[in-house]
């Protein structure tokens, strides 16, 4: 994976709540071998009419979103199902960090894991950030900062083990390589094989 | 003597292979990968591409469900109904399993199902082990006091590789369920209640144990339905301590222990509850003697109501509003006035063979409404036989039902079974997001017995008047 340490951009603004999975990718389009070219079918019910037609009003089809690279949701953003289609869809969209109060786990972790950034936030950083659509913010991945137009720094939580691989650039699965000594000695001696 | 710990606390102590630090999280052991044909081509692409084999394909078991027909399948020909894209998928799976050696129930197989319904049919299932699967619904298992969750495909990748993940210890919930329940109410309602008491991410961060003498007297596929539910309160997994309801569904199952393994299976397994004075991150509790029919009236599974209590008013919340104009319900009224054009008796969530036989004693001897379509989708082939020897089927096709083979199916549309624009499905599955069902359906989440109920009624229906079989 390539090394993550800085994104500046303008935001978009999603405000709905608890968007979810289903609505990120729908299923349908999850009948693909591959993880490449999903950016096509990002929020796809929400961008386009029953003709393929894009909807005016979705703020993703807006002049204004173009080259955001930052999108601002609702509470508790990316809840339902573990397709990692999630992440691999709004990465290859051109999004590359989401930000709200609340990130759902498993989309939390899918993120982490192909270098898009999820940002929690406090409510009033968000009431800010969802009222003044198209800021430009900075995100600082080494210091887990994000950076308002004001100047304010705010910190966001991250895994410190996550903010590592993406700062350097380390494949997980390397890591977990190493551990193979480890994981050869634990089947070895536990009590019971399953 | 320790300190007292929970059951998720002793599950994972069993499994950790190097503890975590504060700058590295723990690696986890993986007893069982639960594998299907979705959201594994991409991990078996990266092995392939890394030159690694599957580490340990004898802890893994492979199943075809989401994208699969629910009608039979005997051709290559047949296997297009689903469209190519899903066909292709398909053949990829049994190309991928073939490849790497891993046993897979394709469709000649007479253990096919949905991967949560067929391995705690097969004994894979078991207490005390760690479960995992590229599906969020994994959470299931935990009804039988496995830690069970959902992963990614990228960590799909990382267990085929080494049968480990990476992961960072989760906090405790502790629910306790009081009471009992009254007729014409059960799991499906209690876990949509939960989930309306404690929000679509309530659970955020968290494992779920669920406890208290609604649980103790729970069957096993009830306690399936409410562990599986537990995603859709946020929450990593949801777990019930093992009890003898436990080993006597588990004895025999073609991968359970046998003979001196199975006593001393058993032993370990009761060793598993949580420690009397354990304490959880947090707790709730919740009375199941108070509940209702529950059916969820808005765009996620928090969204839910009482079957014949009013929709709350959301007040200025705009999320909230356009939730109910995309179900086209009204604040301060119930849902029991709202018509239904399809009814869904299926998924991970309620579709085993006592969702069934629940759904057919409300049918048994009444018909589906005129303006109803209605599919019953058993979870497994095993239980569509099982199923059809009691005559099941028999109620569901002489009321107007449509009986499938097993799948996901409507639960998600991806296999061409959808619910049509503007449709609205009563559906005993886990997810009422928008357009999860069809571009542009509707969906409300109830009990088998409410779905079939509403099915007769042709509009959201409370199954109480029904409990008494017509004869």
């Amino acid at each position: 994976m390539l090394a993550i340490t800085r994104i500046q951009s303008r935001t978009t603004v999603l405000p709905t709540r608890d968007i979810d999975t289903d609505q990120i990718i729908p299923a349908r389009f999850l009948t693909t071998t591959t993880r490449e070219g999903l950016g096509a079918y990002l929020f796809n019910d929400l961008r386009f009419d029953a003709n393929g037609q894009a909807r005016p009003d979705f703020v993703l089809n807006q002049a204004a979103a173009d080259g955001c690279a930052v999108l601002v949701g609702g509470n508790n953003f990316g809840c339902g199902s573990s397709r990692e289609h999630a992440p691999w869809a709004l990465l290859d969209y051109g999004i590359r960090a989401v930000i709200s109060t609340e990130i759902a786990d498993i989309f939390r972790n899918n993120s982490l894991k192909n270098g898009l950034i999820p940002i929690i936030v406090n409510a009033a950083t968000h009431d800010f950030l969802l009222a003044n659509p198209g800021v430009e913010v900075a995100i600082d991945v080494a210091d887990s900062t994000l950076t308002l137009p004001d100047g304010t720094v705010v910190k966001f939580p991250i895994d410190g083990f996550a903010r590592y691989c993406l700062v350097e650039g380390v494949d997980q699965l390397g890591y977990l390589h190493q551990q193979m000594d480890d994981i050869r000695k634990f089947e070895e001696q536990r009590p019971w094989t399953p | 003597m320790g300190a007292p710990r929970t059951l998720f606390e002793k599950v994972w102590a069993e499994h950790v292979v190097v503890e975590e630090t504060a700058d590295t999280p723990a690696v986890l052991y993986v007893d069982l990968h639960l594998i299907h044909e979705v959201t594994t081509p991409q991990a078996f692409a990266l092995l392939r591409d890394k030159g690694l084999p599957v580490r340990r394909p004898d802890l893994t078991l492979a199943t075809m469900d989401h994208s699969t027909p629910t009608t039979p399948v005997s051709t290559l020909k047949d296997l297009l109904v689903v469209g190519e894209g899903a066909a292709a998928q398909i053949r990829q799976m049994e190309a991928n399993c073939a490849e790497f050696g891993v046993e897979l129930h394709g469709f000649d197989s007479a253990h096919r199902g949905i991967v949560h319904v067929i391995g705690p049919e097969l004994g894979a299932t078991q207490p005390g082990k760690t479960i995992v699967c590229g599906d969020s619904h994994t959470s299931t298992h935990g009804a039988f006091g496995a830690l069970a969750f959902g992963i990614g495909t990228t960590e799909v990748g990382h267990v085929l590789a080494t049968q480990c993940l990476l992961q960072r210890k989760p906090k405790t919930l502790g629910i306790d369920v009081s009471g009992s329940f009254a007729p014409g109410v059960g799991a499906k309602d209690l876990i949509l209640a939960i989930i309306g008491q404690i929000g679509v991410d309530g659970g955020t961060g968290h494992v779920i144990e669920y406890q208290g003498e609604a649980v103790s007297v729970m069957g096993m596929d009830e306690r399936m339905t409410v562990c599986n539910m537990s995603i859709e309160a946020g929450a990593r997994a949801g777990m019930i301590a093992p009890d003898e309801a436990t080993f006597e569904y588990l004895q025999g199952r073609l991968h359970s222990p046998t003979g001196d393994d199975w006593d001393s299976a058993v032993s370990r397994w009761r060793s598993l509850a949580s420690d009397a004075g354990a304490s959880f991150d947090r707790s709730v509790s919740i009375s199941a003697s108070s509940l209702e029919p529950m059916v969820t009236f808005g765009t996620n599974p928090g969204m839910v109501v009482g079957v014949n209590e009013p929709v709350p008013d959301g007040g200025s919340d705009a999320s909230f509003r356009k939730a109910l104009d995309y179900m086209q319900v009204e604040s301060g009224k119930p849902l029991t006035d709202t018509a239904v054009d399809v009814v869904f008796v299926g998924s991970c969530t309620n579709s085993r063979l006592s969702d069934l036989q629940q759904a057919a004693d409300v049918m048994q001897g009444r018909k589906v409404a005129d303006s109803v379509r209605m599919l019953v989708v058993p979870g497994s082939q095993q239980i569509k036989k099982a199923a059809e020897e009691i005559g099941l089927d028999k109620v569901f096709r002489e009321a107007g039902a449509d009986w499938r083979e097993s799948g996901c199916s409507m639960c998600l549309g991806m296999n061409g079974d959808t619910v049509g624009k503007g449709q609205l499905c009563v559906s005993t599955s886990n997810r009422n997001f928008v357009g999860r069902q069809g571009i542009g359906a509707r969906t409300v989440l109830a009990s088998p017995m409410t779905a079939a109920a509403s099915a007769i009624e042709g509009r959201v229906a409370d199954p109480r008047p029904y409990l008494q079989r017509v004869n």
